[in-house]
This record gives C-alpha cells, sequence and structure tokens, in this order.
C-alpha cells in the first residue's frame, strides 16, 4: 500500500506533497487576505459611524452563521456572474472565467476575515486607553499613535486568537476542494478514484493536515513568546 | 433577484430542516458520550488512557472534517474485513458515516471543553465536600457536576453552532440536509444568489435558537449571578 505513495511516476506522493503547497498557498493568501477584510471589519465596528458599524455587524453575523460550504458553493457558481457583472458597469460585456485559485482565497478569505474582525475588535478593545491618553498628551498624532501604540499593542492582544483563525482557515481550505483546485484533498480524491485505494490516499491527506497544524501551531507559539517579550510574567 | 423562485424553493429546503437537525441532534449527543469517555480518560491519571484519548483529540482536531468523512465513506469500504463484519449494514450508509465522522469529530472538541469545565472547578469546593464526608459519586454529582456544567455552557453553545454549520459537509456524501438540496436546485437553476439567501437565512433561523436556548439554560443554571429584586 504504502509504495502508493512513493515518489515519481510510478506513486503519488510528489502529487500529494504538490497538493500540500497548493493548500499552504491558499490558506495563506485567504489568511492575509482575512487580515485585511479583519482589519477593515474592526475598524467599522469600532467606528462611531452607523452604517458601517452595521455593514460590518452583518457581515460577521451572516458569514459566521452560515456554513463554510454554502458561502464557498456562493463564489464558487456565483462567482463570474458576479465578476461580469461588475465588468459590465465599466462596458465590458465578453464571457470572463474566474480562476479557481481566485475563487477559493476570495471564499476562504471572506470566511477568515469575518472571524478575524472578532479578534481584532476584542484585541483594539483591550489596550488600556491610558496608553493612547499618553501617546496624546506626548503630540502623537492620528497615524503615529496607530503606528507606534494602537498597532503593536493590538497585534500582541490578537495573536493568540489569530493563531487559531488560522488553524480554521487551513482547515476550511480542504472544501474548496469542490471548485476541483488541486490541493490536499483533491490530489487525494484524484489518487483515491484512479487505484482504488480511497483509505490510503485520505489517511495520506490527514497525516499531511496534522503536520500543517502542528508546524503552524509551534510557528505561532514561538511568534507569541516574541510579541510577549517586553511583558512581565505575574 | 427571481422572487418566485426563492419562495418556490422555500418547501423542498424547509423540508431537510429535519435531516439537518438530526444529524446534529444525533452527532452532539453521541459526540457527548465520546467526549466524556475521554475526557475522563485524560484526567484519569492513568498514563496509557490519557495518551490515547491525547492522540485522539489531537488528531480530530488537527485534520478537516472533510477528510474525516471521505476516511470513513470511501476509506473503510476499501477493506475486504470492514465489509464482511457486522458494522458493514451502517457503514455503508451515508447516513450513519456521517453521524459517525460528526460525532468523532464534535466529541474531541467537546472533551477539550468538558476536561476545562471540570478542572476549573475550585479545589477548596472539593476539599470542603470531602470533609462533609460525601462520597466520590455524591462529590461529582452535586459539586463537580454542578459547577463544571455552568462553565462549560457558552463554550457549549459555540460548538453546537460549529456543529450546525459542519453537517453541511454530510452533502459531500450524497446527504440531501438543506446544503445538499441547496446544491441541487442551484445546479437545475443556477439561481445562485436567490437560494442561497433562503438556504442561509434557514441556517441563520437555527442557529439563533440554539443560541437563544443556550442563553436561557444558562440564565436558568445561575440564579445566583441574577441581581435581587
Amino acid at each position: 500500500m504504502i509504495e502508493l505513495l512513493a515518489f515519481g511516476d510510478g506513486g503519488w506522493g510528489d502529487e500529494m506533497l504538490q497538493g500540500a503547497a497548493m493548500t499552504v498557498a491558499v490558506a495563506t493568501s485567504a489568511f492575509l487576505l482575512g487580515l485585511v477584510f479583519g482589519t477593515l471589519g474592526a475598524s467599522a465596528k469600532l467606528s462611531r459611524n452607523l452604517i458601517l458599524v452595521g455593514v460590518a455587524e452583518a457581515y460577521t453575523t451572516v458569514v459566521r452563521g452560515v456554513p463554510e460550504l454554502l458561502v464557498i458553493y456562493l463564489l464558487f457558481f456565483g462567482g463570474s456572474g458576479m465578476v461580469m457583472a461588475l465588468a459590465s458597469v465599466f462596458g465590458y460585456d465578453e464571457y470572463i472565467e474566474v480562476n479557481a485559485f481566485v475563487v477559493g482565497v476570495v471564499a476562504v478569505g471572506l470566511i477568515s476575515g469575518a472571524y478575524s474582525t472578532e479578534v481584532i475588535r476584542g484585541a483594539a478593545q483591550a489596550v488600556p486607553y491610558g496608553q493612547i491618553e499618553a501617546a496624546r498628551a506626548c503630540g502623537m498624532g492620528r497615524w503615529l499613535i496607530l503606528r507606534r501604540i494602537l498597532g503593536p499593542l493590538t497585534l500582541r492582544h490578537a495573536l493568540p486568537g489569530l493563531g487559531n483563525v488560522w488553524q480554521l482557515t487551513l482547515k476550511d481550505t480542504a472544501l474548496i476542494s469542490v471548485t476541483a483546485l488541486a490541493e490536499i484533498m483533491r490530489q487525494a480524491a484524484v489518487g483515491a478514484g484512479s487505484t482504488k485505494q480511497p483509505f490510503v490516499f485520505y489517511a495520506a491527506a490527514a497525516v499531511l493536515y496534522l503536520l500543517l497544524t502542528t508546524v503552524s501551531t509551534a510557528l505561532f507559539d514561538r511568534a507569541e513568546k516574541n510579541a510577549m517579550r517586553g511583558v512581565r510574567r505575574a | 433577484m427571481d422572487w418566485e423562485l426563492m419562495w418556490d424553493s422555500v418547501p423542498a429546503l424547509l423540508a431537510a430542516v429535519p435531516l439537518t437537525l438530526q444529524l446534529v441532534a444525533l452527532a452532539l449527543l453521541l459526540g457527548l458520550g465520546m467526549a466524556a469517555l475521554a475526557a475522563w480518560a485524560r484526567l484519569s491519571g492513568h498514563a496509557v488512557a490519557a495518551g490515547a484519548a491525547s492522540a485522539y483529540v489531537f488528531v480530530f482536531r488537527g485534520t478537516p472534517l472533510l477528510v474525516q468523512i471521505f476516511l470513513i465513506y470511501y476509506g473503510l469500504s476499501q477493506f475486504e474485513a470492514v465489509r464482511a463484519s457486522l458494522f458493514w449494514p451502517l457503514l455503508r450508509e451515508p447516513y450513519w458515516c456521517a453521524i459517525l465522522a460528526l460525532m468523532l469529530n464534535t466529541g474531541a472538541y467537546q472533551s477539550e471543553i468538558i476536561r476545562g469545565a471540570i478542572l476549573s472547578v475550585p479545589q477548596g469546593q472539593v476539599e470542603a465536600a470531602r470533609a462533609c464526608g460525601m462520597s466520590r459519586l455524591l462529590l461529582f454529582r452535586r459539586i463537580v457536576l454542578p459547577v463544571a456544567v455552568r462553565q462549560a455552557l457558552p463554550a457549549y453553545g459555540n460548538e453546537i453552532i460549529l456543529m450546525v454549520k459542519a453537517s453541511s459537509l454530510a452533502s459531500t456524501i450524497t446527504l440531501l440536509e438543506i446544503t445538499g438540496v441547496a446544491r441541487r436546485i442551484i445546479s437545475q437553476t443556477y439561481a445562485v444568489f436567490e437560494i442561497f439567501i433562503v438556504a442561509g437565512i434557514l441556517y441563520l433561523l437555527i442557529n439563533f435558537a440554539a443560541a437563544r436556548l443556550i442563553r436561557w439554560a444558562e440564565w436558568r443554571m445561575t440564579p445566583h449571578l441574577r441581581a435581587r429584586v
């Protein structure tokens, strides 16, 4: 059974590893996109503009309350329609085929962003107000406060939560195999189909995911330690 | 936006709600048993039992649910021994495979909730109960369980919502719960947004009801925290 996963022409080892590389690429891009959505969402929720608060609230409630698979189907089946509708506004009427990688990243990024919004909002609220007041008393402007005080402190509080969001994002990428993008699950399905050994391939996929989650947990732990190096232990 | 199509899809999607609820309820209930067993093993101090339970939790929390579902539904049938065993009538049904996968998955997450809740019971309360002469079982029933349940409820509410969403993956192994029916209607009508909105509202309603239920249970169980009138 194991020789099925050998490298080279005879085995599926290299295909599975390519799948893992694709999973990492999708998960990283989606997580970064999610951080952008999360930062925007958190800023909107903390703003005093009622419309912005409402939009951000609707975004996190809907995306966190609806199954991930449904969001992925929405963008996968409806994505090119949305892009074409947008393009026709600018006078472009040809058919546009949206790339599976882009659809996957946007879909998982939207989901990741909804969770990041809550994490970043909580972290920003945990920054003691005295710090902001002190910065203002020093004569810092809004942007300087954001860059020197609010940003770094928020990041420190947000890191553990963002580690959880990363794990969710990594596991959510398995769902975009329904769009036939060649990540771990898709490669495993192809291998399982052509060799009639589904157990071997899905077990190999599970091991790859376990490796990815374990390594990234260790990386986030190190990042947390690094971010907390200036904090005295109680 | 095709309102008529949206309205027409409501009965078909509503008819799929019972299956979703069934999957969630059975998985949560069976998962609770699994979780209680795993938490007990981890807190028992028995090295082998604790190691096995930790490995179970590690594997099921570290891999996507989709892999677990496919391993059980497609993977197990590869083995002649499984097909010859007395479990085959169950394991060949996508319904039971989905329940098994969801149960094992939620069991791993729930066991962490239970473990944390039991560890959060103040040691002084346990000591006081022992000083009163309570037996282990009485102590568990009267002191540890009530305190731990209150502690675990909010996290348990999140787990219910996660399970409602996770049950949508059963559609990948041919089950026609809400997402499965939604997908089928989408492929027949190409009305992606309309169907997404109706299915999404159904899920949001289920999750809202679950959240309210947990909030109510929390309120019932913490009379001592309510403001006196």
